[in-house]
């Protein structure tokens, strides 16, 4: 009987339980809990504090799911080393666990540059663990200034999250416009002007200089009064696991198509991972949960013996802010041509006769369908793409693709 | 496993599966009450043009990728049937992202919604089928993957 070892406990750590299961249900599972709970859905801890979800109903799976599974579950525990010759794991509380086959799926960790005096605000938070949420919960006051550090996803969710339950919030960034990793100058203006008409206010193109109790002086020379801190600067890959096992990391634990690291039965699975994005050709790490969980249900695959390979993953995005939503996939790269609809706005980028990538803002009407040529790469040679810009539609489509999508078992 | 087929030669266009899709899963007895003067949601919706139309509803795949891509962990596949739990949606539309079929939108309140094939309704088939004026819309055992 295999013992399987599972190091994190997150999305990448439930797909991969997932996965070792559809192909072995009789091997053992360890999983490490570094979370003294069990798994929750991460991202919709924005969404608990908005009153949108409880702690309940934000289960990520079932109660029953490590029994019915039959894994056992460290919770509280860490792993600080990997044997990958003598197959073994040793955690912090001194044990040692063996395993046949391991996934790390050990997540990130909230980056915090160095900012001066940051040591003298008493009410600061990160905002990545639904015990961070509950811990700037517990802070939250109808009078309360805000300053959220960062204007990527996790600090504008954050924003999103808390605006109804304090009386003000700030968010900073040092780039010039709002989520710049996934949108372009103007589709940025778009989004910053509806979050200002909901009350954000933004200083953007600035960073904090200097924090001290209850001010940030930005290198602007502005300051900002504040009575909480959210740092939400960005995230760094916990590659150590593997990296001081001697196993192949850059900016995440470097993995092939089915999940392996360079070490032997060693995996790694989500946000600590850098697999193949099909989109640009080449590795990166793709921080978002549907990635997360497919890669971990990928690696639990071939960790019990089957065969899968994770070739089509690409960046994308839904996220929304005060009832306005944006998509966003994979890269922008080409030519773009944009379309205004009663709804919204969608960019779409063409390179060599592909879709590569789009952003769409407010309408995102069976948006799949476009994701569906990204991952797919579909020629647009073989459609009527035009017809579909406006509204994304089947009928683009050949009679004969249409007739395989609707008309059989997929 | 039985799933709704679509064959778009027989298509009309008349959008009578959206009605009886949208009155089937209100819960009322009168469909008049339950739909006039509303805007409604269904799960079934007719695309095309002025040539060619056709009703899209899940495909109730294989391997859903709605289901692994969610971000609430709100999305389940039961015995074949892929199946939203409401209360735990958050509306975040990751599953209209990544569904290739676009057969997935929310419904009145934010969440989302999908054809569930009228099993756990009053109907206990699929009400866009047992109405469709042309046979376009079947439900019926094809293939025999699961």
């Amino acid at each position: 009987m295999k013992r399987y070892l599972v190091i994190g406990n997150g999305a990448a750590a439930v797909g991969t339980v997932e996965g070792i299961r559809s192909h072995d249900g009789e091997g053992e599972i360890t999983v490490v809990s570094g979370e003294n709970r069990p798994v929750y859905a991460r991202p919709l801890i924005s969404y608990y504090l908005e009153g949108k979800t409880d702690l309940t109903k934000m289960n990520y799976r079932p109660d029953d799911f490590y029994e019915k599974n039959g894994c056992r579950v460290l919770y509280g525990r860490r792993a600080l080393s990997l044997d990958p010759e003598k197959k073994t794991a040793s955690l912090d509380d001194g044990s040692v666990l063996s395993y046949d086959e391991v996934c790390v799926a050990a997540g990130s960790r909230p980056f915090v540059p160095p900012f001066e005096g940051l040591a003298n605000v008493e009410n600061k938070f990160g905002f990545m663990t639904l015990d961070d949420a509950l811990s700037l919960e517990g802070a939250l006051r109808p009078d309360a200034r805000v300053l959220i550090v960062g204007a990527g996803l996790i600090g504008l969710k954050c924003a999103e999250g808390i605006a109804r339950r304090v009386g003000t919030v700030t968010v900073c960034d040092l780039a010039e416009r709002v989520l710049s990793s996934i949108l372009d100058a103007e589709c940025a203006k778009i989004v910053q002007r509806h979050l200002e008409e909901n009350g954000i206010s933004f200083l953007l193109g600035d960073s904090v200089a200097r924090f001290d109790r209850n001010e940030a002086t930005m290198k602007s020379g502005k300051t900002v009064p504040f009575d909480l801190v959210v740092l939400a600067v960005g995230v760094r890959a916990n590659v150590d696991l593997v990296k001081d096992a001697g196993g192949e990391v850059n900016r995440g634990i470097v993995v092939d198509e089915k999940m392996r690291t360079s070490l032997r039965s060693v995996y790694a699975a989500g946000d600590c991972a850098e697999g193949f994005d099909a989109s640009v050709g080449q590795n990166r790490v793709l921080a978002i949960l549907p990635n997360a969980y497919l890669q971990g249900r990928a690696a639990g695959v071939n960790m019990a013996g089957g065969d899968a390979a994770l070739t089509n993953a690409i960046p994308m995005n839904a996220i929304g802010f005060f009832g306005l939503h944006l998509m966003t996939a994979g890269a922008y790269d080409g030519e773009m041509t944009e379309e205004k609809t009663e709804n919204g706005v969608k960019r779409f980028f063409v390179k060599d006769g592909f879709l590569r990538g789009f952003i769409l803002i407010g309408a995102t009407e069976r948006a799949g369908i476009y994701t569906s040529l990204i991952r797919e790469k579909t020629p647009l040679s073989s459609l009527d793409f035009d017809l579909t810009k406006k509204v994304a539609s089947n009928l683009i489509f050949s009679r004969e693709t249409r007739r395989k999508k609707f008309g059989g078992v997929v | 496993m039985k799933r709704v087929y679509v064959n778009e030669e027989w298509c009309l266009g008349c959008h009578l599966c959206e009605y009886n899709c949208a009155f089937a899963n209100s819960g009322m007895k009168d469909m008049a009450f339950a739909l006039k003067d509303k805007k409604i949601f269904p799960r079934i919706h007719v695309e095309g043009d002025d040539r060619i139309t056709f009703a899209v509803s899940c495909r109730h795949c294989t391997d859903p990728l709605c289901v692994k891509s969610c971000i609430a962990g709100a999305i389940g596949k039961k015995d074949g049937v892929v199946k939203i739990d409401r209360t735990k949606c958050v509306g975040c539309l990751t599953c209209v992202l990544v569904c290739p079929y676009g057969a997935l939108a929310p419904g009145e309140n934010g969440t989302m919604q999908k054809c569930e094939l009228c099993l756990e309704n009053a109907c206990g088939a699929p009400a866009c089928v047992t109405g469709c004026p042309n046979n376009a819309i079947v439900y019926e055992e094809r293939g025999d993957e699961e």
